[in-house]
């Protein structure tokens, strides 16, 4: 099981905000600078507390997008029609405005690169958020570990990261297969669709292989994705889950 | 509306209390002895507190409520959290 970074309680600390870059039409990568930050594990998160002029203050939970980069940390942030911090974060925070942060979080849904059991990713949506942290970490280390990522994703337009998985992938032990659930890029040899029983079964890695298992995404998803897992024989105590809320956005 | 969380949600303010990672501690279920990692307790944080419950059962396992100066932490629902060190 691998240790959280950090021992000790957490505490808020103030993150400036140093750059952002627009990922799609409705999803912002913040990168933030916060002082003696001491690192992460891939899938880790961090929680947001935005504080208004007249006292009050909301927290969210974001997941780290980055790999560990001194004292640097991106969250990839989904604009929520009807949200309270999405908006903020991913449309009006400027670069040199500070928020206040707390983390890193959580030592469960956490890639661990001493192990080096091939790995599964199974994404849905933003759900693909912490699952890049885990990409990024491995090409970051060099590592040869066999990493297969699954991402469901309604649209072309709605890919995160995708010119960068594209370079990734030329890593051959590395990936990277899309399902697209509403509309696929033009000539795309399959047709839309979600992640079924043998979508698994011909993309993703056979229990005998005994891989790590990553599944985010909405909660809908998640259960979905595991329930078929564990049917096709994987240990559910290697499959791992993380549900997201609204902010996974349905794929 | 409510919306199912997962224990990381509630384990950044969990973090706040307790000097370990809480999120990889093993909760026993009082309600139906289920044993699972509190990563994957489900959480409705949209209620003035955080409200954590059982994956297997749907019981309250814990309640967390948060003020300026002070927490209020209910884990009746919660037999015991075996913590590795």
């Amino acid at each position: 099981m691998a240790r959280a970074a950090v021992l000790g309680r957490l505490t808020w600390r103030v993150g400036t905000l140093v750059s952002f870059r627009d990922e799609t039409a409705v999803a912002r990568t913040v990168v933030f600078q916060i002082p003696d930050w001491p690192g992460h594990l891939a899938g880790q998160h961090v929680d947001v507390r935005l504080t208004a002029a007249d006292g009050y203050s909301t927290e969210r939970s974001y997941s780290i997008a980055s790999a560990v980069d001194g004292d640097l940390v991106e969250l990839t942030v989904e604009r929520l029609p009807d949200g309270e911090v999405s908006p903020y974060l991913s449309q009006v925070l400027r670069v040199g405005d500070q928020i206040e942060l707390r983390g890193p979080i959580g030592g469960w849904f956490v890639w661990d690169p001493e192990v080096d059991s091939p790995a599964l990713l199974v994404g849905g949506g933003s759900g693909v958020v912490p699952l890049m942290a885990m990409v990024r970490t491995r090409a970051q280390l060099g590592s040869a570990t066999p990493f297969r990522l699954l991402y469901s994703v309604r649209d072309p337009a709605s890919v995160l990261y995708g010119p960068e998985l594209d370079r990734l992938r030329s890593d051959p032990m590395l990936e990277v297969q899309y399902a697209f659930t509403r509309q696929t890029p033009a000539g795309y040899s399959r047709p839309p669709g979600r992640i079924d029983a043998a979508y698994l079964d011909e993309f993703g890695y056979s229990a005998a292989l005994r891989p790590a298992v990553f599944v985010c995404g909405p909660t809908g998803f998640v259960e979905t994705i595991a329930d078929l897992l564990v049917a096709a024989g994987h240990n559910p105590h290697r499959v791992k889950t993380e549900r997201f809320g609204p902010s996974g956005g349905s794929s | 509306m409510s919306i199912a969380l997962d224990g990381n949600t509630i384990a950044g303010a969990l973090g706040e209390l307790f000097a370990v990672d809480v999120s990889v501690a093993v909760f026993e279920c009082a309600g139906c002895g289920h044993s699972g990692v509190v990563a994957e307790v489900v959480v409705y944080a949209d209620a003035p507190g955080m409200v954590g419950r059982c994956p297997a059962c749907s019981d309250v396992l814990v309640r967390l409520v948060r003020s300026d100066r002070r927490a209020w932490l209910d884990m009746s629902g919660v037999v015991s959290l075996r913590i590795e060190l």
